[in-house]
């Protein structure tokens, strides 16, 4: 037996929640992209080109997600809507109008600046013994990077990782409120015509399952990654914390 | 820039006035909310030790499900919900109508996210702190509670503290989301004025800044405390409770 | 650990403020407005309400002979907002609407008037029915009676859904959306303003019972039927008197209350 309220307002829920899974996907990997250069710009030995990063680093950590999606929605707009002519002109336009560009925009820049501080601090986190050592036997700088410093920071940013995808889907709800009909967007659709609050728990139900899912995948990559340092049956310490999402 | 800088202004033609009490209002409703997660999430953290199987499943359930739900939906259902739930309870003991305003439906939600978090940060200190400490306690004759109160707690503390000052930045900027709801706070009252002037960038750029500001203060306070805390460590090697720990 | 739980439970209560409100002898009315729709309701500089339901609410009062109190709410809380006993009545430009009624109680209307579209000046566009209007985007603020005419008479539009009008009008002015709907009055006040210059109104649209309703009344909990009475004496009585014309004349050069 399917509830009335699921009958009428089940599909557009998945709906949202497609568009849900697309804004965090295509947001988290254009964030991993921009945080390449600013890890790279954080552990310079460039002064100025450090504190870039630091500044923007501190920015984009320092205020809410919520005033950064307004400040790139109406703000960024604004500037855009001064040339629309031009932009209409060279095809942009179909995309600077629509809001889940905006969303997408705004969830990277943010999360770039998180995911470049897990991977900073993973690298960090690799034993000056091992730079020595690899330089020593000879190696470039890149291929000691990809082959030596990369795989043991690798285990040690898996799980911030993880907990940085799980706070990109708890705060991709906020979409919504720049008209994006992601998941929280039909959810608050089906609630302003019902006023049946039961869907909003419906939509909690919805997103503790992604997070859920991506807690399980996490766990099995962790122990994928970390099988060298396993000894018969003991767990690894990341395994016996366990993934909780938790705020950095 | 000039005429941008008018509307910054005090007074009736000036937002300065109202974004400045959007901003202390986010400012007092942080302040509010951190004593209320934080006794919460130590509560759930004795929960978690606790011998009763009962209190350890809710202390789990609390806080799967208050950190894998997002902050706005979560203020949604408490603003809406909770005073149905409310208004239920009461009128089994009284006729009289109850009132939840916004600023307390606003505490109480992000109180009980930030007692979720807050709490996996004081279960990763306990668990930190070695069964000797206890032992010790117990073998000096003390009772549980003042092992708790004289040996543990002070330790607990310490350890816990940078994870706990990485919660309050993260509380500091979670109050932008009950401007979803009605209270006029900073982000609120910065799109209120960005509603009348059409100056978004302006205004929001504004808003952003004094978060920033907050933010950094607070980093100020933070380092001052935890260099008292640390008072004790100095020339040691120390051990913290960092929030990577606690994953 | 009893006492733990016991102290856990009183902490969540105590925060909850909990105190009896004093109502249902009504020598206070508790009234929510969302103040994001001039002329009706706004805020001016000084965060005071300000508008024509303003006005009306303030001689209801006064007719009543009740003092009223004035919440500034949110539109998509506003209707939850009332059950949850936060307020008495929503005096907010409310439509009585058959779909609301499943929730609340409406008095008589205190005005009615038509929907409308606004685009920019420069729009190609020619009309306001569904065969010109297919496949634009079309602004609408969320929950209202405007949003669900444009679900069900533009189903080839593509739909945004905003907050409050003011984000409706920003992507208006700044070319994102293509046209706005909502009341003939408000958006008749916006383009005339500063901050509207950059639109006109391309044309009323012709009003759908079932979903407009019959006009704008105050919304009461059902319960309350006391207090709806009361109101709908004093709508009767400030239009009898004058004060209704009053109030009409200081913002509008026709009838409100409509026919």
């Amino acid at each position: 037996m399917i509830p009335d309220l699921l009958v009428r307002h089940g599909a557009r829920l998945l709906h949202g929640l497609l568009i849900t899974l697309e804004l965090v996907a295509i947001s988290g990997v254009i964030g991993a992209l921009l945080a390449i250069p600013l890890t790279i710009g954080r552990l310079s030995k460039n002064r100025f080109v450090s504190a870039l990063a630091f500044g923007y680093v501190y920015f984009f950590r320092g205020t809410p997600l919520l005033a950064q999606l307004f400040l790139v929605y109406y703000g960024v707009g604004e500037f855009a809507g001064q040339y629309a002519p031009q932009l209409k002109a060279m095809g942009l336009w179909v995309y600077l109008r629509d809001a889940f560009y905006y969303a997408v925009l705004a969830f990277a820049l943010n999360t770039a600046a998180y995911q470049a501080e897990i991977f900073r601090g993973a690298i960090s986190s690799v034993a000056r013994g091992q730079w020595e050592a690899a330089l020593s036997l000879g190696l470039h700088r890149l291929p000691l990077l990809w082959k030596v410093i990369a795989p043991q920071a690798a285990i040690v940013a898996l799980r911030p990782l993880g907990n940085e995808l799980i706070l990109l889907i708890k705060a991709s709800a906020i979409a919504s409120i720049v008209t994006v009909l992601d998941l929280m967007g039909e959810t608050r659709l089906a609630f302003s015509r019902s006023y049946d609050l039961s869907i909003y728990f419906y939509a909690a139900i919805l997103y503790l399952v992604m997070v859920e899912v991506i807690r399980r995948l996490w766990n099995a990559m962790d122990r994928r990654l970390t099988r060298h340092l396993r000894r018969e049956s003991r767990p690894t310490p990341t395994e016996a914390a366990g993934l909780v999402p938790v705020i950095e | 820039m000039a005429d941008l800088l008018q509307l910054l202004s005090y007074g009736p033609t000036g937002w300065g006035d109202e974004i400045l009490s959007g901003a202390s209002l986010t400012v007092r409703l942080a302040l509010a909310t951190l004593p209320v997660g934080l006794l919460l999430g130590f509560l759930l953290a004795l929960a978690r030790r606790s011998r009763a199987r009962f209190l350890r499943g809710f202390s789990e359930v609390f806080s799967t499900v208050f950190r894998g739900i997002p902050e706005l939906l979560m203020i949604f259902i408490i603003y809406f919900g909770g005073q149905k739930l409310l208004q239920f309870i009461v009128s089994r003991f009284s006729d009289s109508p109850v009132e939840v305003n916004a600023f307390v439906a606003g505490m109480i939600a992000l109180g009980l996210i930030h007692a979720a978090y807050s709490g996996e940060v004081f279960t990763a200190a306990f668990n930190a702190i070695p069964s000797g400490q206890w032992e010790g306690g117990a073998a000096i004759g003390l009772r549980k509670f003042q092992v708790m109160r004289l040996i543990i707690f002070p330790q607990l503390v310490r350890l816990a503290l940078p994870a706990l000052a990485n919660l309050w930045l993260v509380l500091i900027k979670d109050t932008a989301y009950v401007s979803a709801i009605a209270l006029n706070d900073l982000l609120r009252q910065t799109s209120v004025a960005v509603g009348t002037t059409k100056e978004p960038f302006f205004f929001y750029a504004v808003a952003c800044l004094l978060y920033l500001l907050m933010s950094i203060v607070s980093s100020v306070g933070i380092s001052a405390i935890e260099r008292w805390s640390e008072r004790s460590q100095r020339g040691r090697a120390t051990v913290r409770v960092s929030a990577e720990a606690a994953i | 650990m009893r006492i733990l739980t016991g102290l856990a439970t009183a902490t969540v209560l105590a925060a909850f403020a909990v105190g009896p409100v004093m109502a249902k002898d009504w020598t206070t009315v508790r009234i929510a407005m969302d103040a994001t729709y001039p002329p009706f309701e706004s805020l001016d500089a000084s965060s005071q309400i300000v508008g024509f339901d303003k006005d009306i609410a303030d001689a209801l009062c006064a007719q009543m002979k009740v003092t009223c109190e004035f919440t500034n709410q949110a539109w998509d809380g506003i209707i939850p907002g009332l059950l949850a006993n936060k307020y008495d009545a929503i005096l907010s430009s409310m439509s009585i609407t058959e779909e609301r009624k499943q929730q609340i109680d409406f008095t008589a209307k205190y005005y009615n008037t038509p929907p409308a579209i606004a685009v920019p000046s420069d729009s190609p566009l020619k009309g306001v029915t569904a065969e010109d209007l297919k496949g634009i985007t079309l602004g609408a603020q969320t929950a209202t009676t405007h949003s669900n005419y444009a679900q069900a008479h533009f189903p080839d539009a593509e739909l945004k859904i905003y907050p409050s009008p003011d984000e409706y009008k920003l992507d208006l002015s700044n070319g994102r959306l293509d046209a706005a709907i909502d009341d003939v009055v408000v958006l008749d006040e916006w383009t005339k303003s500063d901050a509207g210059k950059c639109c006109k109104i391309l044309g009323v649209l012709p009003v759908d019972p079932v979903i407009n309703g019959a006009g704008a009344g105050v919304g009461i909990r059902k319960e309350d039927t006391d207090l709806k009475a009361a109101f709908d004496k004093a709508i009767e009585a400030i239009r009898a008197d004058g004060t209704y014309k009053k109030i009409n004349d200081k913002y509008f050069s026709f009838d409100a209350y409509g026919s």
